[in-house]
């Protein structure tokens, strides 16, 4: 697999990693991204990572990326669903990933999403 | 190489019974005997049987040397000997005490048995207060080594213990921590905690610090990262039971717990926690 799907869902765009993280991926991914959400104007993005299960630094800082470019598109980003491991993990590491929205899982995730997006 | 002359062991064999006999009552002076944890048919009956394996082993093995196969017998019966004696809580001195007393009767039979030749019996006596001291270091360092199984054992129960997560309503969890806050204990914490909220997917989770005594920066750290942590899963998390001294404390280290939502105790949080998911508390009418 050599990129990650983008689906779709209305105003919104829905990224599900469902494989482990190498860095070439994470850029393609968000070459990819960019250009859909300027494609189809996005409102918002969730991003699920409840697959991911193993991250280093380098992916922790492309979530963060991935959410300021999206924020810059004017779109909103939730990540979703990351798991204990990986969240002690980041902070560990020293990321916060302070900029960035998140939820426990997609529903709650396209709920607040929604939120932002009607109170804009 | 070391082995024990065979009039040695021949002294001891014949002497066996009045040998004990006095090794017994060397034990009782030593107080060995009079004590509610173990009976005196118990201790008879373990030195009647160390000396036993004591004679078979030095009659065929070298003396000096007791990682030999000749002393395992030996050897298993002391660690077996000390962990029993430290599971019923006895120090090492009257550990120790069991082997030691076997001097005097020994020295005693050995000079009767030599009294004729005293270069030989200095150099049996040389050779067996060797082995003895050896025989006692072994069984002090089993003791102490069941000892620190023991203490090992229940840090790890003191710490499964000490970090429950409680649910307290839909979708809030609480953790109730109590004693110092250490590096490994926080990573138990914040991991069974992650774990929880995870499983029960609840958005709010209380850290209670009631129980925890004090407040440094680096327990403050700890904190910062399981709320950091926590936010990063996409659940809020409130700190309560800050105490006015820790309160203090925390101002005059200049901490900063910018971003964390803070209360004075355990009722306040819920209460907030209630708010944000929309529920409210009311009196039953009547």
């Amino acid at each position: 697999m050599d990129r990650i799907p983008i689906l779709r869902m209305g105003e919104f765009l829905l990224v599900t990693i469902q494989v482990d993280m190498h860095d070439q991926l994470a850029l393609t991914l968000q070459d990819d991204l960019s250009t859909k959400i300027n494609e189809i104007s996005a409102k918002g993005v969730l991003i699920d990572i409840s697959a991911l299960d193993i991250v280093d630094s380098f992916i922790g800082r492309m979530i963060s990326m991935i959410s300021g470019l999206s924020r810059i598109l004017d779109a909103e980003t939730v990540v979703v669903g990351m798991q204990p491991a990986v969240a002690i993990t980041l902070v560990e590491l020293g990321l916060t990933l302070s900029g960035v929205s998140t939820a426990l899982d997609v529903e709650r995730g396209m709920k607040l999403l929604r939120e932002r997006v009607r109170s804009l | 190489m070391a082995i024990l002359q065979q009039a040695t062991i021949d002294a001891i064999k014949q002497n066996e019974s009045a040998l004990l006999a006095s090794w017994i009552e060397n034990l009782g002076d030593g107080g060995s005997l009079n004590d509610s944890r173990i009976s005196r048919e118990d201790v008879s009956r373990q030195a009647r049987e160390f000396l036993s394996l004591l004679v078979t082993a030095s009659a065929n093995g070298d003396a000096a040397d007791l990682t030999r196969s000749e002393w395992l017998d030996s050897r298993q019966f002391l660690e077996a000997l000390s962990r029993s004696r430290a599971m019923q809580g006895f120090d090492s001195q009257h550990t120790a005490h069991f082997i030691f007393s076997l001097k005097r009767p020994l020295f005693d039979l050995l000079q009767k048995a030599y009294a004729a030749d005293p270069r030989a019996l200095s150099s049996e006596l040389w050779m067996i207060s060797e082995l003895l001291d050896t025989l006692g270091m072994h069984t002090i360092r089993s003791f102490q080594k069941s000892r620190e199984e023991v203490i090992l054992r229940q840090q790890e129960e003191l710490l499964e213990l000490s970090t429950p997560v409680v649910k307290l309503w839909e979708g809030v969890l609480a953790l109730p921590m109590i004693g110092t806050l250490d590096s490994q204990r926080t990573q138990v914490v914040m991991e069974s905690l992650l774990q929880r909220i995870v499983e029960t997917g609840s958005e709010i989770a209380i850290i209670d610090i009631t129980g925890v005594p004090t407040v440094d920066t680096l327990v403050a750290q700890h904190l910062l990262k399981t709320v950091t942590a926590i936010r990063l899963m996409g659940a809020d998390c409130i700190i309560s039971g800050i105490r006015p001294q820790i309160a203090q404390t925390i101002v005059h280290l200049g901490l900063d717990l910018g971003g964390i939502v803070t209360k004075a105790n355990l009722a306040d949080a819920l209460a907030l926690a209630l708010k944000r998911s929309g529920l409210t508390v009311t009196k039953a009418a009547g």
